[in-house]
């Protein structure tokens, strides 16, 4: 019950965002910003904190989904649309590709190949410079009007409607991540991490499952990528690098990876410290190292892992 | 050496209809470790239906003896039979499928996840479900349903919401068999089902094993070292010695046998 509520606040407290953010300080971009790193870290969650995959690598589909959808704008079509479904599907297809050489590794393994991999796209996307922009990172487009029928939603230059179009996409993946966590793929997952070899006495294949959870946290990280693209009309080769991948972790952790809406609370300490602290500060992320040690202390479970029980999946 | 096999105990009669057929045989079964022979060459016939203990001393192979049957491991000689069909070469999944499912010494639980999602997990593998990532309301309804079903034949419906880490030893052994019961076994494989609990945990787990062969008409295959629960509820006894049946028989030919009591009981008296 407490859940509903909860859930029910948070919803408009999000849907109000553009109203009440400025009045605090903030800016409706930042809001964004969260919904699109809340996107991309409960995606990483699927493998992390529900199969126990240590996955460190997850910025490098964050990366390719915003340059997928930062080339398609460029290059291909000046459709937001088709921006977000070919960088998802960029991301996702590298992830799903790329998963047989993860899933057979456990635990440290696990978290270094998927590094390897991540590092592997961020060198390619600074060498391949003619297309890419290399180490100045993509520019040069920009996201487009949504026409549906007769209305044109004006994101290209509103970012409160864009803001819109992000939230929209935020409960759409809630709702997918939501459905599978309840079915018994998720519970299959979770039953993975809790006791890997009980599941292959049961006769699971569980490679194929930590598959399955890495391509399709992949999908939902690049789905992220695209929209953050399209926040910035820029995509960075910082996208794809390591410390991104590192920084999703520790927000996942803050906010409690045992938990769905975990990864949404540690978006919300990370990048409104991040943003405040760097105006302030260069050395900022000595600051963040200072919040991560005091919640890591406070809640070891992270932030809403005191609500364990009741919000188990 | 083969085992000395008898004639049906006059006990059985759940298995009757079967008792032609065997249900489970081992051909001169053998698996060696190196030069270490964990089991060495042993022939076994098991009915349809019946109560079997399997004892012997420690290294004996009991644990290897049912790892063969499971098939956590390839014999190194010989052939396990199952109805008729050899599954000598056949995975754990594929023999998971055919209703051989075992529990384990060491508990094997989800611990961080409640009694009622431990049990559902099974439910949902057994349903072949595992793969779908979305469910129908009937057929979470009917998982859900079958999940209850289970916590009430171990008596652990009003621990249902219980994380079972923080349970006592003796319930997440049981939470152990209920899963393997979801998996609906034909022929239940128990490695020390009792160990390490205390007395009324030992009643609890020996009252379910006994109702599991006289209600479901399970057959039931279970080591054991506690003699008053093997010779309490077992209709025959197979004896293992240095990875050799030494005898095979009703308890009171078991208990007779003067090789089994000079190797074995002799020791413990």
């Amino acid at each position: 019950m407490t859940r509903i509520v909860g859930i029910a606040v948070m919803w408009l407290a999000l849907l109000a965002l553009p109203w009440w953010l400025p009045l605090i300080g903030g800016y409706t971009a930042l809001g964004s910003k969260v919904l699109i790193y809340a996107i991309a870290t409960m995606g990483l969650n699927l493998v992390l904190g529900f199969t126990g995959g240590l996955s460190f690598g997850q910025a490098a589909y964050f990366g390719l989904g915003a340059y997928g959808a930062g080339m398609t704008l460029k290059y291909l079509a000046p459709s937001t649309p088709l921006a977000i479904v070919i960088g998802t599907v960029v991301g996702g297809l590298a992830a799903t590709v790329l998963g047989p050489l993860v899933m057979r590794r456990r635990g440290i393994y696990f978290a270094m190949i998927t590094i390897a991999i991540g590092q592997l796209f961020y060198f390619v996307m600074v060498r391949w410079n003619e297309v890419t922009g290399g180490e100045d990172g993509l520019a040069g487009f920009a996201r487009q009007d949504i026409h549906l029928g007769l209305l044109n939603v004006p994101i290209s230059s509103s970012g409160t409607a864009f803001y819109y179009l992000v939230l929209l996409c935020f409960t759409v993946a809630v709702a997918v991540m939501w459905t599978v966590l309840q079915s018994p793929l998720g519970h299959t997952w979770v039953a993975i991490r809790e006791n890997r070899r009980r599941m292959e006495f049961l006769g699971i294949r569980v490679e194929r499952y930590v598959w399955a959870a890495f391509a399709i946290a992949g999908t939902i990280t690049a789905f992220a990528g695209t929209l953050n693209a399209m926040l910035f009309n820029f995509a960075s080769p910082q996208d794809l690098h390591w410390i991104l991948s590192g920084n999703f972790v520790i927000m996942i952790v803050l906010g409690g990876m045992r938990s769905f809406f975990g990864p949404l609370i540690g978006v919300i300490i990370f990048v409104v410290a991040q943003d405040y602290l760097s105006s302030v500060t260069d050395n900022w992320m000595t600051f963040i190292g200072l919040i991560f040690v005091c919640i890591v202390l406070l809640f070891p479970r992270g932030v809403l892992g005191i609500f364990r029980r009741a919000e188990a999946v | 050496m083969s085992a000395v096999m008898q004639a049906p105990a006059p006990m059985a009669a759940v298995g009757e209809t079967a008792a032609k057929t065997p249900f489970l045989r081992m051909d001169n079964v053998a698996r060696h470790f190196g030069s270490l022979k964990a089991v060495d060459g042993v022939t076994f016939e098991m009915r349809a239906g019946e109560m079997r203990a399997v004892i012997g001393p420690n290294g004996a192979g009991k644990t290897t003896f049912f790892n063969l049957i499971s098939g956590l491991l390839p014999p190194t000689a010989g052939q396990v039979i199952f109805e008729g069909e050899s599954i000598t070469q056949q995975t754990i999944v594929h023999r998971v499928a055919k209703g051989i499912v075992r529990t384990f010494q060491i508990t094997e639980i989800l611990p961080d996840l409640s009694v009622f999602e431990n049990i559902r997990v099974g439910v949902e593998t057994a349903e072949k479900l595992n793969s779908k990532p979305w469910i129908s309301r009937s057929e979470r309804e009917r998982v859900n349903q079958r999940v209850t079903e289970l916590m009430d034949i171990v008596h652990l419906r009003n621990k249902a919401n219980r994380t079972v880490g923080e349970l006592a030893h003796g319930d997440q052994r049981v939470v152990e068999v209920a899963v393997a019961l979801s998996l609906k076994p034909r022929l239940l494989l128990l490695d020390e089902p009792t160990a390490g609990m205390g007395d009324t945990e030992t009643d609890h787990m020996v009252d379910l094993v006994r109702r599991l062969h006289q209600e479901q008409g399970m057959s039931i295959l279970f080591i054991e070292h506690d003699m008053d629960i093997v010779f309490g509820i077992a209709q025959h006894i197979t004896v293992l010695d240095q990875g050799r049946v030494l005898a095979d028989g009703t308890p009171e030919a078991v208990s007779n046998d003067p090789k089994v009591r000079a190797a074995y009981l002799g020791s413990i008296e």
